[in-house]
């Protein structure tokens, strides 16, 4: 139903959502832009003024940056592709014929619900750690060195971790999926002889596509602005072995108060996260009208 | 399937799939058993799984040396304060989009939620100096105000969704029995969306409460959440396993109850319905 | 008390005129039937009453005073859903309580109210139960009382019957009358179903693409229908529609038989088929037969007429039933 009153009310009702989500994103974005055209330290005030696009050129040609983009991308690869392919075969495992389903399936989506300072300290101190942690008493158990997960292979650690984490969604949403799946389908496969393998390859894969495409687009959304599992972990160390893109803004910006330069970094993080969140839109805009 | 399968097979997949589910479960569990550990025992080699002492002392000691129920309550007043607001402006918007849906509607929720693709790290700076300039930094009002805008989007997107599945019949109906737009929502809207509502401020009291980026970074010390006291284990001094466990412990099972009874609304709310 | 006037009354959606102007009249305590196919606006027009819906264009008047811009809530009009829309959440009692509620009336003398109109229509044993724990009947009469207690104007019912089993739709049209009977308030019904049009209604209006067609008693609806349209969309089984030589023959572009003043034979009619299905009710038998010449016709014989499929049959219309339209479609 709408008549002109009901319009009329239905303006006034968005208004309040509407304007402030406006001032949210714009007044921080301008002025974000704004900093990153000048030379804007906080621990150096007197030393202001325009400077262009400066910033954004060392920003980028910095060594720092091009190691930080190598280290994102193998931080949210790694973590996708391993939710992905274990959210898949959990979810294939769940969906099977088994006893305590429900206990198993608390078990699994526990870990995303863990706030990500716990989970990252978990692993770090309990897990990791290689004086004390039990993967370390697991290795010595074994007649071998401990491992310095966290000071060896610091971005690998932090892919475990952030991985645990993420695959409970994963797996939800791939299992949410496979159950929407009509069972006849399979069997009509079955009858008609497919086997199991090619069952799940000709006919579950591709109605999880979509299934899929949503999962690996809003956990790189999230995944791209990861920073307090790095922060309380390896702080982007040791060096910078753990420094993602987002991470290098934040240590400009409060670390070295390097204002101008974080803003200009953030707009190139804007940027990426833009790239990444039209394909998320076109996924989930054919589906707002169901 | 409605067909028998045979209990060896039942058995095999049981044993994989628990196996598979106490594997990535095991990290919680060991935290919560260490929580019962001294100290000493904590890190003791071999480690101790069950038969060790058990203890409160880390529970009581993280209260008492570290004052840890002041984190805990700065924790429930920022997620059910943002919940509260966010429920405030959601719920109106919500209603003008399920019921009275023009041209533009699915572009306008569409934006909203593209708000919250907007990486947080790059708008960190503004944020920053506005609160400061504002007063804001370390208050608990100030991280209310932002939890609530991160995570309106979300709020309002469950809130349509659960809206539109009520008959707009019914609440023709109310305006027909004479009922005002304030009578037609209090007295028909919201008695008949009051699952949905509650499912919603259940997803949204478990984002507000896990959130670490902002509550991390416009904290010092008296708004300070639990994120920002777990967080200051990072650079321990001397032995504090069974005492993080404990921290740890209580810092998450409010939540992983909440969880637990939210995974519908889970998928509903973090896909933005793209999958059913 | 429950006159509508319907002046110039066009609705719009976007560039398409669901309605493209309509004039209509309803006098005070009129059961008014609006029937036509799916499609045809008379929902539309409902709501356009109701206040639901705006009018593109044109005045609707209720009583004499202009109603077109007052919202739903201020027309004094009660209006039954084809879904009832009860609220799920309240009682019985509540739902029906819902609109004096909202009128500010004192909540004893709303109770009586209540009680009242639940005596009427035999709910006073459900009075405390949920709609979801009523049958479809049950519901509907919910729906009826919330609509009673109002003392509306008008009666305003949306397909109400549709979504019962066919034997309870008989009672419910029985129900309905006799409300209409002794509460004398004027009814506005929409249906696809002209069963239910000729049975219920004082006058019935036919609708088709937002215009209406015609508009009469039944009986005037079924004895002198004003176009093609009409013949055909009132009488069950359908009126016989002829066009070619024999509709020339009687200078007209088609004329129409109903299956029912058609005269049955072995030989010697004016036309000659066979039958092709016969469907005996028992009361009556259809004989669809397939004419040399014209094509498939609908006959309504005697229940114990024996003729069979395959059988040779000779038909004659009676002469003074017999309804000529011309080349535009009316009726001559």
């Amino acid at each position: 139903m709408s008549t002109e009153a009901s319009r009329t009310a239905a303006r006034w009702m968005l208004s309040p959502a509407v304007i402030l989500l406006l001032i949210w994103m714009i007044v921080p974005l301008a002025l974000t832009l704004w900093f990153s055209f000048q030379r804007y330290n906080l621990l150096y005030p007197d030393r202001a003024g325009f400077v262009w696009f400066q910033n954004y050129t060392s920003f980028v040609a910095s060594p720092a940056f091009w190691s930080a983009i190598v280290n994102t991308l193998i931080l949210v690869g790694g973590v996708l592709v391993i939710t992905v392919i274990g959210g898949i075969l959990i979810a294939l495992l769940i969906d099977q014929p088994i006893w305590g389903q429900g206990y198993v399936r608390i078990m699994v989506i526990a870990p995303f619900f863990i706030m990500p300072p716990v989970a990252a300290l978990i692993w770090k101190n309990m897990l990791m750690n290689p004086s004390n942690g039990l993967f370390a008493n697991a290795f010595a158990a074994m007649g071998m060195q401990p491992y310095d997960f966290l000071g060896q292979s610091p971005l690998l650690s932090i892919v475990i971790i952030v991985a645990w984490q993420w695959l409970p969604f994963a797996t939800l949403i791939l299992l949410t999926a496979l159950q929407s799946l009509s069972s006849e389908q399979l069997e009509a496969a079955e009858m008609d002889g497919a086997p199991a393998i090619k069952r799940f390859w000709y006919i579950m894969l591709p109605h999880l596509a979509r299934a899929i495409t949503v999962v690996v687009l809003i956990q790189t959304i999230f995944l791209l602005g990861i920073l307090v599992e790095i922060l309380v972990t390896t702080n982007g160390g040791p060096g910078s072995q753990s420094t993602t893109l987002t991470f290098l803004v934040y240590k400009e910006a409060i670390l070295d108060s390097d204002v101008g330069t974080a803003a200009a970094g953030g707009v190139v993080a804007v940027i990426l996260a833009n790239i990444v969140a039209i394909f998320l839109m076109r996924a989930i805009g054919k589906n707002l009208d169901a | 399937m409605a067909r028998a399968v045979s209990t060896r097979r039942k058995l095999g997949f049981t044993v994989a799939a628990w196996t598979v589910a106490l594997l990535l479960f095991f990290p919680i569990l060991w935290t919560f058993l260490t929580s019962f550990k001294t100290e000493a025992v904590a890190v003791a080699q071999p480690p101790q799984w069950l038969f060790f002492d058990w203890t409160f002392e880390n529970y009581v000691a993280v209260q008492e040396q570290r004052n840890y129920f002041s984190f805990f309550l700065n924790s429930v007043i920022i997620a059910v304060g943002s919940t509260a607001l966010g429920l405030l402006v959601a719920i109106p918007a919500a209603w003008s989009m399920a019921f009275v849906p023009g041209a533009k509607t699915k572009d306008l929720l569409m934006w909203m939620l593209s708000t919250k693709m907007m990486p947080a790290v790059a708008v960190l700076v503004p944020i920053y100096l506005i609160f400061i300039r504002l007063g804001l930094l370390d208050t608990r009002i100030g991280l209310v105000i932002v939890l609530m805008l991160i995570n309106l989007p979300i709020i309002v997107w469950m809130l349509y969704t659960y809206f539109r599945e009520i008959p707009g019949e019914i609440l023709e109906a109310a305006r027909m029995d004479g009922a005002t737009l304030r009578s037609e929502i209090l007295y028909v809207l919201t008695p008949m969306a009051v699952p949905g509502i509650a499912s919603t401020v259940l997803l949204n009291i478990i984002l507000a409460w896990n959130e670490a980026f902002w509550t991390i970074t416009l904290t010092t010390v008296s708004a300070a959440p639990l994120t920002k006291f777990i967080s200051s284990f990072s650079s321990p001094q001397g032995l504090f396993y069974a005492k993080l466990s404990a921290a740890s412990v209580m810092a998450i099972a409010p939540i992983l109850i909440m969880g637990w009874f939210s995974q519908k609304q889970l998928v509903r709310g973090l896909t933005f319905g793209a999958v059913k | 008390m429950g006159k509508i006037t319907l002046r110039n009354v066009t609705k719009k959606f976007g560039e398409v005129a669901v309605i493209p102007s309509l004039d209509l009249d309803i006098e005070d305590g009129e059961f008014v039937v609006f029937v036509g196919p799916s499609g045809c606006g008379k929902s539309t027009l409902l709501r356009l009453i109701a206040g639901l819906e705006d009018t593109t264009d044109g005045h609707i008047l209720i009583d004499g005073m202009d109603a077109t811009h007052v919202p739903p809530a201020k027309r004094k009009l009660a209006m039954v859903f084809q879904s009832y829309a009860l609220y799920p959440h309240m009682t019985v009692r509540k739902n029906i309580a819902f609109p004096l509620k909202m009128a500010g009336m004192d909540a004893a003398l709303a109770e009586k109210k209540v009680e009242a109109a639940a005596k009427v229509l035999n709910l006073t044993a459900y009075l405390d139960r949920r709609p979801g724990q009523l049958s479809g009947g049950q519901r509907q009469r919910v729906a009826i009382g919330r609509a009673i207690v109002r003392e509306p104007k008008a009666f305003l019912f949306d397909e109400p019957l549709s979504n019962l089993d066919a034997a309870l739709r008989g009672n419910m049209r029985l129900e309905i009358t006799e409300l209409h009977q002794s509460l004398k308030t004027t009814m506005i019904y929409v249906t696809h179903d002209q069963v239910e049009a000729m049975t219920m209604a004082d006058k019935i209006v036919v609708l088709q693409a937002g215009h209406i067609e015609q508009v009469g008693t039944p009986l005037e609806l079924y004895n002198h229908p004003a176009n093609v349209f009409v013949a055909g969309f009132i009488g069950s089984p359908r009126m016989n529609l002829i066009g070619g030589v024999d509709a020339a023959a009687l200078g007209a572009t088609t004329i129409g038989v109903r299956p029912e003043h058609i005269d049955i034979g072995l030989s010697g009619g004016k036309w000659n088929g066979h039958v092709t299905v016969a469907e005996r009710l028992g009361s009556d038998t259809f004989l669809h037969v397939a004419v040399e010449g014209i094509g498939p016709m609908t006959v309504r014989a005697g229940g114990s007429v024996l003729a069979s499929s395959g059988d040779a049959i000779s038909l004659t219309p009676q002469a003074d039933k017999i309804h000529r339209f011309g080349p535009d479609g009316k009726a001559l």
